[in-house]
């Protein structure tokens, strides 16, 4: 052993070690980010999806329906502004959503490189542990969904036809809709853990609480993807023509 | 009892480690794990091999110094159904079975450096508290205990939020590698207490941004700290904590640099 | 008394406590004579704190707080796993918030009885004053105390006292406290005056000129061994309890610190005082590696008995009532299963001696809640004791609602450690022993729920104030690693070392301990007497001996090595036991938890000699094979009565 008077220090001390980049934000704040562009989109979703059932009342309610969102706020305010104005406000909170979600995704791969040989999850379900994927599923789908439906681009009818062409002529394809069912089930596991996370990451959940935001969850999510589905597969089976 | 073992075997941090198979004969049901460790360590000492490191001090589940992946599962909670979640010198080999393979790892996270085999580096955790986790209150200056009045259910919440060993199990079971519930545990303490009100703010504000620099994962609200806990700390820990982060940074509080 | 054993040399007294005033003056009249040191001054004094359980942790940031500037030590890797964590019971204070007749003199006085009469008075009664304000303190810190539906401190009774003064936290009173002190100590460590020193174990101590100015001390995960220069040296290090091997301390609770700082110079006190605990899990086997502690509180519901007759291997709830001995109820009908520890714990040992033990081993006595559950019903037991229950299932594999606890009493805490004056201060100069490694408060018998008081009282309150005195005449001329003897401690630790790695015999350090422990328990454990004495004392050289010879402590010194810490731990304890039963031959009286066979009343209890052994035995060191010399501080009663303390 070689002498060594040096005084001693504990091994690892705050100082020696590399400061991620990632503390420039709280992890805890980007988790609000998450949450509130989170729950900003599924508020939207609610009404998107009650505004598909209404393929049910058929061409015109639904072209109508399609017009009438395009002119909302008028004659106050110029034509689209309102649409435009929930564009910028669903493009944002996408974007910031997703944003979130990679840097945190990108901070918990740092905190362990290192993965265990034998590991076995007990609470972690399948929406929970899916939510990155999922994510990122739900984040192609989005950019496919805009080009098939809203800028018709991607749709077999072509952009200068009206929606509910679009979307009869495109569910009418199995293929697209089975693309959109399995978004949708992406969507469903993404909110049944969502929407539990979000209500602790905002703070409002607690011991009594926990379990019934936990079934609401369940239950929305379910709601909400049923909601979803109907429309395309009753397209698909021929009950919307 | 004769059961196979594989131990995460690995010299110091930067060595390369890997899984090592021992076989362990004549195990009583009434040994604990680690007194189980103890007998393989004899076993080696005596073949002239390298004895497994593993920290351990109290051996009663309130030091919180041993933890230990057991297949899987931070300090064994969650593979058996009877048991109630312990520490890991408080896991008795009566509950698995003659002939069982069983894998033992370190806490594996960025901010735990390895030491050797199974111990390793939890000061993060310490480092977590020095950047708020008290309440200042210098030696004398303390008024009249009964000046002071706690609502039973406050200080009932409080303790229970206070007994967290700080072992790391929940970063270890963690698929993020957070502390969060170890953070939150104190944070909730001292929050709910009449004493912990001034620094309220800065006390989460600066934990969390502490536990950021540490090199922890973000928390996604998974629930495998709590049920790896073996204090049992609650998930509602971890919303309180968020509420009160999300309040201190709306009245301003920001993390000291 | 056999000349061969030990030597006597000068008695010693403490001198700082003013006696020329009431007792009751006496802490404020001390500080007041004692000398201050200047703020702008604390920055320039550097103080070693050596552990951090109450004792350190409390002290290291009180310190720190005070300006001065602190190095804190400790072999964990967190302060917060101090073994102090792993009390359960709760902490006395002269409060008085129950109006049951409590003051600091009863606590006073009942401490000193509770002690047999073997504690110093002044230092006692200083203990019972400051115990109040420790509870200020910890409720300021947010320690979370049971508390009454109004919101103020609930109180319980404990350890047979007639008083509720017995603060808590649930059954983690020792846990919350630490946790307090912790965070204090990790606050003054963020705040820069105490500097951090995890996983390092102090091995020697520095003496530079009759004074303690320094430790040498090993990083633990690097193997690194280096000295470390204060003006004071403090030690707050724990009790020894693990010379017994197996005993309810911590795995790495230890003697080092404080057997290096006696063979540097420091007497050692009544070291053969030690507590066994009568509610403890019994042994299951060869393998055990320690003893947990049963809440003492059970025995306030649970009902002790054995069979009456012997090797009687029924289940339990066979025995009919008749062939039943409850012997604490039986001999004790006043207090029943209330006695103090030290009896409920020989009386205990004395019907397995007697072949009516129960379970494997015949080492253990049931504990029987059928009667409570019967009177409450199991929903309140539940409520009082759902978590003892559970952990004892837990570790035994039994229920206990169903079948009784088995329990066997284990050694719990050690009333001896190094000799200090009033100001806590050992026999060298500058260096300080606070908590459970120090003799001074609690005489040859604990009392429940007295060690938290006594640790944080020290810590908090009485060394801060004290320290301040020897300090003032400081900053003492710089020391550093080239003075003569800072080289020879370092050298001496680093032989140490190369010599235990080299040895490579054939038996672990473990196989000696065990050995140590089993003869410790058997010959200088519940009972002494000078055969089972003079036994150990034949055996233990020899086991030191062959230690020396044939113990294997595998890898390197230079890296993590758990089995090297070991092997430095046991090799103390080796010599430390051989003083224990030197101390325990020599005293020739039985009190409190050193019971000697031949000094025992008509019916069996224990019998105080007043006469010839008022006095604390304070041990200096000499080197093998010369006998050791002891140095008597007469004890002197002036507030308390002298009196057998009878439970019948
Ligand atoms: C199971 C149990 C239950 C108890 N219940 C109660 C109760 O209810 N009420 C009560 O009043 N008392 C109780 N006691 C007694 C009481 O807990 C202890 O006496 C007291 O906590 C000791 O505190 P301490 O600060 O002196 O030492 P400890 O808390 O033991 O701390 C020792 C410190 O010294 C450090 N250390 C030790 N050796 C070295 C070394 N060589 N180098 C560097 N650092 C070192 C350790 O790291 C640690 O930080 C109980 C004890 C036990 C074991
Ligand atoms: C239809 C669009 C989406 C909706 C309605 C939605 C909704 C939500 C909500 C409510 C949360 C909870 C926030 C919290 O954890 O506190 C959440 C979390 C998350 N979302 Fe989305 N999201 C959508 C799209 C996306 C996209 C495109 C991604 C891909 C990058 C994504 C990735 C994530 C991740 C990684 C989480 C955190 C998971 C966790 O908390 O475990 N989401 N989402
Ligand atoms: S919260 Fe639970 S698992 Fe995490 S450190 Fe505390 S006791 Fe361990
Ligand atoms: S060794 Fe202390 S908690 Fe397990």
């Amino acid at each position: 052993m070689e002498p060594n008077f040096g005084a001693v220090v504990t091994v690892t001390n705050s100082g020696q070690r590399r400061t991620p980049k990632v503390a420039k934000t709280s992890s805890v704040a980007k988790k609000a980010v998450m949450a509130v562009s989170g729950i900003i989109l599924v508020l939207y979703l609610i009404a998107h999806m009650v505004g598909n059932l209404k393929l049910f009342a058929g061409a015109e309610t639904f072209n109508g329906y399609s017009e009438w969102i395009r002119r909302i706020g008028e004659p106050a305010v110029p034509g689209q502004t309102v649409l435009w104005i929930i564009r910028v406000v669903l493009l944002v909170a996408v974007v910031a959503h997703a944003w979130a979600a990679v840097s945190l995704w990108r901070q918990a791969k740092r905190a362990r490189p290192q993965q265990y040989v034998a590991r076995k999850a007990v609470a972690q379900s399948y929406a929970s542990r899916t939510m990155r994927w999922g994510g990122v599923i739900l984040a192609l789908f989005i950019v496919y969904h805009i080009l098939d439906l809203t800028l018709g681009v991607a749709n077999p009818e072509g952009h200068d036809s009206t929606p509910y062409d679009r979307a009869v002529a495109g569910f009418s394809n199995p293929f697209i809709t089975a693309v959109y069912v399995v978004a949708l089930l992406a969507l469903g596991f993404h909110l049944r853990h969502g929407i539990w996370s979000a209500t602790q990451t905002l703070g409002q959940s607690n011991r009594t609480r926990e379990r019934t935001v936990n079934a609401f969850a369940t239950v929305f999510a379910v709601v909400l993807t049923a909601g979803f589905l109907i429309p395309p597969l009753s397209v698909l089976v021929g009950i919307i023509e | 009892m004769n059961l196979k073992l594989r131990v995460w075997r690995q010299r110091s941090a930067a060595e390369k480690g890997k899984m090592v198979t021992y076989e362990v004969t004549d195990v009583s049901p009434d040994m604990s794990f680690l007194e189980m460790l103890d007998v393989l360590n004899e076993q080696l000492i005596l073949n002239g091999e390298d004895p497994v490191s593993f920290d351990h001090d109290c051996r009663e589940g309130i030091c919180g110094s041993c933890g230990v992946m057991i297949n899987g599962r931070a300090h064994g909670n969650g593979l058996f159904d009877s048991h109630p979640q312990t520490a890991t010198c408080q896991l008795h080999m009566r509950s698995f079975k003659d002939g069982d393979t069983i894998d033992v790892e370190p806490w594996r996270a960025t901010a735990f450096p390895l030491i050797k085999d199974l111990a390793v580096d939890r000061s993060a955790l310490d480092r977590i508290i020095q950047a708020g986790g008290y309440i200042s209150a210098p030696t004398g200056t303390a008024p009249e205990a009964h000046s002071i009045l706690v609502a039973k259910k406050d200080s009932d919440a409080a303790f229970d939020a206070a007994t967290c060993i700080g072992c790391g199990a929940c970063v270890a079971a963690c698929p993020n590698a957070s502390s969060m519930l170890f953070t939150s545990s104190k944070v909730v303490h001292l929050g709910l207490m009449p004493q912990g009100q001034p620094e309220r703010n800065d006390r989460v504000v600066n934990m969390i941004h502490q536990q950021d620099l540490e090199g922890f994962g973000g928390c996604t609200n998974i629930g495998e700290c709590s049920v790896s806990c073996p204090k049992g700390i609650s998930m509602e820990n971890i919303s309180r904590l968020n509420h009160d982060l999300l309040g201190a940074l709306r009245a301003g509080a920001r993390p000291k640099s | 008394m056999a000349l061969e054993l030990f030597t006597v040399g000068e008695p010693i007294a403490d001198t700082k406590a003013p006696t020329d005033v009431p007792i009751g003056e006496r802490w404020s009249e001390r500080r007041f004579r004692a000398k201050l040191v200047n703020p702008a001054n604390r920055r320039k004094l550097t103080v070693i704190v050596v552990g951090t359980g109450l004792a350190g942790g409390a002290a290291a940031a009180t310190l720190g707080e005070a300006g001065y500037k602190v190095k804190s030590f400790w072999y964990q890797d967190s302060p917060r796993r101090a073994h102090s964590v792993a009390a359960q019971g709760g902490i006395n204070a002269a409060k008085n918030y129950r109006n049951d007749g409590d003051s600091v003199h009863r606590l006073f006085y009942d401490t000193v009885k509770g002690g047999d009469f073997r504690a110093r008075e002044n230092n006692v009664h200083r203990l019972a004053e400051v115990s109040t304000a420790i509870i200020d303190q910890c409720v300021a810190q947010g320690v979370p105390f049971a508390r009454e539906y109004g919101g103020l401190l609930d109180n319980r009774s404990f350890g047979g006292t007639q008083v509720s003064r017995t603060f808590y936290a649930r059954g983690q009173t020792g846990q919350q406290l630490l946790y307090g002190a912790y965070q204090a100590l990790e606050r003054q460590m963020a705040a820069g005056t105490v500097e951090q020193h995890a996983r390092t174990e102090m091995l020697d101590l520095i003496v530079v000129d009759g004074k303690a100015r320094g430790i040498v001390a090993r990083n633990l995960i690097t193997g690194e061994i280096s000295t470390h220069f204060a003006d004071a040296v403090v030690l707050a290090t724990g009790g020894y309890s693990n010379v017994f091997y197996l005993s309810t301390n911590a795995k790495g609770s230890n003697a080092t610190a404080i057997w290096r700082a006696h063979k540097r110079g420091a007497l050692f006190a009544n070291p053969c005082y030690t507590q066994i605990h009568p509610t403890c899990i019994p042994v299951h086997g060869e393998y055990q590696s320690k003893l947990t502690l049963m809440s003492e509180s059970l025995r306030n519901d649970g009902r002790v008995w054995v069979p009456k007759e012997r090797g009687d291997t029924r289940d339990p709830r066979q025995i009919p009532e008749a062939e039943r001995d409850y012997y604490l109820e039986r001999i004790y009908p006043s207090f029943g299963n209330l006695v103090p520890r030290d009896i409920a714990s020989r009386q205990a040992k004395n019907v397995c001696d007697e072949g009516r033990g129960v379970g494997p081993n015949g080492l253990g006595v049931y504990l029987d809640f059928a009667e409570a559950i019967g009177r409450l019903g199991r929903p309140a037991i539940e409520a009082k004791y759902g978590n003892l229950f559970d952990m004892y299932a837990q570790i035994t594999g039994e229920d206990p609602y169903e079948v009784p606890m088995r329990i066997y009493p284990a050694v719990h805490y050690t009333m001896g450690g190094l000799w200090v004056d009033y100001d806590l201060q050992s026999t060298i100069p500058g260096l300080f022993v606070i908590g459970e490694a120090n003799f001074s408060d609690h005489g040859a018998n604990r009392l429940g729920a007295s060690a938290l008081m006594q640790g944080l009282a020290d810590g908090y309150f009485v060394l801060p104030n004290t320290i301040n005195d020897y300090l003032a005449s400081g900053p003492f001329d710089k020391v550093d690693d080239t003075n003569p003897a800072a080289i020879e401690a370092l050298e001496g630790v680093r032989a140490q070392t190369e010599r235990l790695l080299s040895i490579n015999g054939n038996r672990t350090t473990a196989s000696f301990h065990r050995e140590l422990g089993r003869l410790m328990f058997d010959l200088c454990g519940m009972e002494r007497s000078e055969e089972s004495l003079r036994k150990a004392l034949d055996r233990i050289p020899e086991i030191r001996q062959e230690f020396w010879t044939n113990v294997r402590v595998p890898g390197e010194a230079g890296r993590f090595n758990q089995s090297l810490e070991h092997a430095g731990r046991v090799a103390d304890f080796i010599e430390l036991a051989e003083l224990m039963c030197v101390d325990a031959l020599h005293r020739n009286e039985s009190c409190g938890g050193h019971f000697r066979a031949e000094s025992q009343t008509p019916d069996g209890e224990a019998l105080r000699d007043d006469e010839n052994y008022a006095y604390v035995a304070a041990w200096e060191w000499t080197p093998e094979g010369v006998p050791p010399v002891l140095h008597k501080e007469d004890l002197e009663f002036e507030y308390v009565h002298l009196a057998q303390r009878s439970y019948k």
